[in-house]
């Protein structure tokens, strides 16, 4: 329980946060004209006020490292000496020293929403920038300035198909993530939106859909159909909804090249560290058609009264904090630093870099996939016949991948994840760039003495 | 300000009739409040109205405000400059940023608006 | 051609304007793996158009945009209702550490130990902080935080059998997201109005209360900066209706070991990370929302929540959750700076944070009262609403002091909000500003007052010598431009 000085005044303490000294409280009380902090406290309820907490005396900075590097300590990662081979959503990718580097400016960190566009010029030009680059990996003709995540970019992609076809059924890949719908789930739920499963074969389509949404690659690493898809829900009045890894798109067929409606990803792997699950952006971009409908912050391009080109928020009249209940979503964010980290990552590869990634990713998963397919009692199974593949694909193990995976933890390998909930014996695994042919060469020797034993 | 010939709803509506056909648009009050215009969102050609229902939504930078009919009927025009360039509502809203064209169900919901003198009066 | 004096002058051409074919800011390894086959060609794209340029661009080009906006770090930022407090730099360094940086969200427990350790122990701090002690983290803004609280309502009153409430009482004061949420979680808002003291009208409330309620959302302190002295009554209306009171804590600042929002009645709330507990605002997020509700209703928290048990620490899925309202586990990385802000601040600190955040907020409302209108002209706790009200009679805009304070290096109050006020400006110093600070933006704005009646056209003007001075905005919402597009450039625009 909170110990001394509880009511009466001042129990200000000196902290390097806080500069207010002991003479600087006294003048400024006086100015107010109380005699102490409890004069300006009267409102709350006298026997609630001051209630004492039950927490710890503060710590110097030296000793807050301490703790936070035994806590760190107390986690397997690649600076322990783990390799993984997990994906699912969050990926494994080198940041370079370009982004660390800039996410040091405390003047874009510090900052807040460029409300006062004079004032946060960077942060808007930054903005400007990342919705440019979206649209160019997406092949789209607009993005928003930046979403949560990548679920949640995709729910709020199907609720906006809902409103601009203004039907409440939403159909759902059945090969997509289960963090989709269920974040979908979470979002509509109280709206009236139904959610509908489609297989990824489906050539007949309920004629009531806002949309299809489709994830590529799927869950299982492949890529989908998606222009056959996205006929279909156009034949049936129905947009498509796709939601891509930004990484892929280094490498396959941008989803505007099928007149896919509105595309959602994961920004995470552009440049974002993994940080067990956040934070990290999502991507939202779409036809300029739909533009009203979109959710989030928009930032565009105008002058000044001199002339001079700038940025700022537009089409603001589509947010909460103006259109209240009716707006497009109750989203006050755009996770812009994420956002700077993404778009100096892409700045940073460049044209070649993303090519290169996608490719480097690509060569070594199928490396991967084709070692393991080679070991008794392992096959490398596609979801579908023929399937194409990126850097993630389904490995159909000789028993429970929980126990292989506490098999493989033993030798600091965390293995791909259980997937058997949906996939008998189902491992997902994920090799991108960061993985060398030796931790793969390990990865499959380690696979292969624990299958000859299961 | 208030054109004489003109009719007036308390939701800073105007009306002009030609005939059976009732032009609409917003007041000078109206889109001064707003300020800037930026963006008109106005129903298809043939929807049918009721009087004092919703048909539109106005927006300006910061703001954004439903649109009333002042009167009833079936929509015939409307009026694409406004929703394409929306600075004409600023410009000349009782001009070329008028915003849709009613053939009217009921000429004598005509008498439930205000003249030009009363609409002023609600304003001061 | 002449090449003239330029140092004010700012190059704002985009990278893609910047761009020369074959430049390259980076080098990815060589593959050294034996090569694979490539899929069919109808898979595969031709180049993503993206820039090209070297390394020193890409620094240089983002380091001089960084310097192009206002900072907690370069300014004094009175952001009411932001709580633009010192990010401290410590827990920045310390959430970028290996282990807690590079680990993935879908490792097994057991090897992320102390990644849910720290969770478990944010949660027991918050939900200590805010007597409210079912918590989870999961929220990754305060919106969604306030989403997820209502969310709970709902599941609650149906584990009640008791669906048919389906009402949220919202303040004429709220912020927008209190709607927006309410709207998202399918209930309809009606509006409580506030009395002329700022405070809930409590009479109003007694009427609206009935038996379709299913929460009320108080912000506490309120918008108006103000401790809502009839909560104790308000909760009892609400509870004896048979309805929830969600408290929005987005004011949280004003409160910490001075009250405990469960011990007033509170059933849910949310706390802004990015803003009690000092986290990053990055210039519009990440931010992250957690959600704090009753011993009763933990069982309905969103997943996942972080558990001690006996075989150590686990990500678990409460009895009755609503579900996963996002990906993974909320933002880590600024749990984990939030974490480190409390055990630094530790129990006399946290307290000092409120203290001398309120001291600073009544010795400005004090200081200005003269020159200034005051909302509701009581002590206010963290923050005051000024109202330029007898400005604007003058000829003179909250917004155009709002520009003109950007002239003096200061960031602007937050503007026309709450919308209740005419002409609102609403400060909010934050207990890490010195008294000196407080004064200079006293003296600035008791000058900018002085220079309506000396000098108006410096403030409906202003800013002045800032990158830009005011922007078209009708322009960029009639003619939408979004992106650079080789025909948009700037060149050529």
């Amino acid at each position: 329980m909170a110990s001394s000085a509880t009511s009466g005044g001042n129990t200000s303490t000196n902290h390097p946060y806080i500069p207010s000294t002991d003479l600087d409280r006294q003048e400024m009380l006086g100015v107010i004209g109380v005699d102490s902090l409890d004069g300006l406290l009267g409102d709350i309820p006298i026997e609630h006020r001051h209630p004492g907490l039950n927490l710890d005396a503060g710590l110097a900075e030296q000793e807050l490292s301490t703790l936070f590097r035994s806590i760190a300590a107390e986690n397997a990662s690649s600076s322990s000496g783990y390799i993984s081979f997990l994906g699912a959503g969050s990926y494994s990718h080198y940041v370079p020293s370009t982004v660390r580097s800039i996410l040091q400016r405390g003047e874009f960190v510090t900052a807040y929403t460029p409300y006062q566009p004079e004032a946060a010029q960077g942060t808007l030009q930054v903005g400007f920038e990342f919705q440019t680059v979206i649209c160019q990996l997406t092949g789209m003709e607009v993005a928003n300035a930046g979403m949560y995540d990548g679920p949640t970019a995709f729910a709020e992609a199907c609720l906006m198909a809902s409103r601009v076809t203004k039907r409440t059924r939403i159909g759902v890949l059945s090969s997509a993530d289960s963090r989709l719908p269920d974040t979908l789930l979470a979002y509509s739920k109280h709206q009236g939106n139904e959610i509908i499963v489609i297989t990824p074969d489906a050539t007949e389509i309920p004629d009531d859909l806002a949309c299809i949404g489709i994830q590529s690659p799927n869950f299982f690493g492949e890529i989908e159909d998606v222009e056959r898809l996205t006929k279909l829900a156009h034949d049936n009045g129905a947009l498509s909804v796709v939601h891509v890894n930004p990484v892929a798109l280094g490498m396959f067929k941008a989803p505007g090249e099928f007149d896919v409606d509105i595309v959602t990803a994961e920004g995470q792997p552009l440049g974002v560290p993994m940080a067990f699950g956040g934070p990290y952006v999502g991507l939202f971009a779409c036809k300029k058609a739909h533009i009203r409908q979109m959710p989030g912050r928009i930032i565009g391009r105008t002058t000044d009264t001199k002339g001079r080109t700038g940025y700022a928020l537009t089409l603001q009249t589509r947010e909460q904090h103006i259109r209240r209940q009716r707006a497009t979503s109750n989203i006050c964010t755009s996770t812009q630093l994420i956002g700077l980290m993404v778009t100096v990552y892409a700045a940073t590869l460049g044209k070649q870099g993303i090519k290169d990634l996608a490719n480097l990713c690509y060569q070594k998963a199928h490396y991967a996939a084709s070692e393991i397919g080679n070991l008794n009692g392992f096959s490398v199974n596609p979801i579908s016949p023929g399937g194409t593949f990126f850097h993630e694909f389904v490995v159909k193990c000789p028993g429970s991948p929980s126990k292989i995976n506490a098999s493989l933890l033993n030798k600091k390998i965390i293995g791909g994840l259980d997937i058997s909930d949906r996939y008998e014996n189902g491992m997902l695994v994920c090799v991108t760039e960061t993985s060398s042919k030796d931790d793969i060469d390990k990865f499959v020797k380690a696979l292969s003495e624990i299958g000859a034993s299961a | 300000m208030y054109p004489e010939d003109l009719k007036y709803s308390k939701e800073h509506e105007w009306v002009r009739l030609n005939g059976n056909i009732a032009e609409v648009g917003v007041t000078v009050f109206a889109q001064e409040s707003l300020g800037d215009v930026v963006f008109v969102d106005l129903p298809a050609e043939g929807t049918e109205i009721e009087q004092f229902s919703k048909f539109g939504e106005i927006e300006s930078v910061k703001a954004v405000s439903d649109l009333f009919s002042p009167v009833g009927g079936k929509i015939v025009e409307v009026n694409s400059s406004a929703t394409d360039s929306p600075e004409v509502v600023n410009e000349e809203p009782y001009g070329t940023g008028w915003l849709i064209k009613i053939e009217l169900s009921d000429t004598a919901q005509l008498d439930t608006l205000m003249d030009a003198a009363t609409y002023q009066a609600t304003l001061d | 051609m002449t090449i003239t004096t330029s140092a004010g002058d700012i190059d704002r051409r985009l990278l893609m304007d910047r761009s020369v074919a074959g430049r390259k800011a980076f080098t990815l390894p060589e593959s050294d793996v034996p090569a694979q086959k490539l899929p069919d060609s109808s898979f595969l794209r031709d180049d993503v158009e993206l820039p090209e340029v070297s390394q020193l661009e890409v620094i240089r080009y983002f380091s001089v945009l960084s310097q192009l906006n206002f900072s907690i770090d370069t300014n004094f930022y009175p952001l009411g209702s932001c709580t633009m407090k010192y990010n401290p730099k410590i827990n920045d360094e310390l959430a970028n550490l290996p282990g807690l940086a590079d680990i993935h969200p879908l490792q097994p427990d057991e090897t992320v130990q102390g990644a849910i350790r720290l969770l478990k122990n944010l949660q027991d701090d918050l939900g200590e902080i805010t007597g409210l002690v079912g918590v989870s983290l999961a929220p990754l803004a305060g919106a969604q935080g306030e989403y997820a609280g209502l969310l709970v309502a709902r599941a609650y009153h149906e584990s009640q059998n008791d669906s048919a409430r389906t009402v949220a009482i919202v303040p004429d004061s709220a912020h927008g997201t209190n709607p927006a949420s309410a709207a998202m979680a399918g209930l309809e808002v009606v509006t409580v109005r506030s009395d002329d003291q700022g405070n809930v009208d409590v009479e109003n409330l007694r009427e609206l209360a009935n038996e379709s309620t299913a929460v009320f959302m108080l912000t506490i302190p309120s918008t108006l900066g103000l401790f809502e002295p009839n909560i104790l009554e308000i909760n009892k209306i609400v509870h004896d209706a048979g309805g929830l009171v969600y408290a929005d804590g987005a004011n949280l600042n004003a409160l910490l070991g001075l009250v405990k929002l469960g011990d007033l009645g509170v059933d849910i709330c949310h706390s802004n990370l990015h803003k009690t507990f000092s986290t990053p605002h990055g210039g519009g997020g990440p931010g992250s929302g957690p959600v704090m509700v009753t011993d009763e209703l933990a069982k309905f928290l969103p997943k996942p929540v972080a558990m001690k048990t006996d075989a150590g620490y686990v990500m678990a899925t409460p009895e009755m959750s609503i579900g996963a309202i996002n990906g993974f586990h909320g933002s880590f990385s600024i749990a984990a700076r939030a974490y480190a802000y409390i055990k630094t601040l530790g129990l006399e600190g946290l307290q000092s944070v409120s203290e001398n955040a309120i001291i600073s907020a009544n010795y400005i409302q004090a200081k200005l009262r003269d020159k200034y209108n005051i909302a509701a002209d009581r002590y206010c706790m963290h923050e005051t609403v000024l109202s330029a009200t007898k400005q604007k009679k003058r000829g003179v805009a909250g917004l155009d002091i709002a520009k003109r304070l950007l002239d003096f290096g200061i960031h602007a109050p937050t503007m026309y909000f709450p919308m209740i006020i005419d002409e609102a400006l609403m400060v909010e110093p934050t207990e890490s500003e010195s008294k000196e600070t407080l004064d200079h933006f006293i003296a600035v704005m008791r000058q900018i007052d002085d220079e309506i009646d000396s000098s108006p056209e410096l403030i409906l003007e202003a800013p002045h010598d800032l990158p830009v001075t005011r922007l078209d905005e009708a322009t960029a919402a009639r003619k939408p431009v979004l992106r650079w597009t080789a025909e948009s450039n700037f060149l050529s625009s």
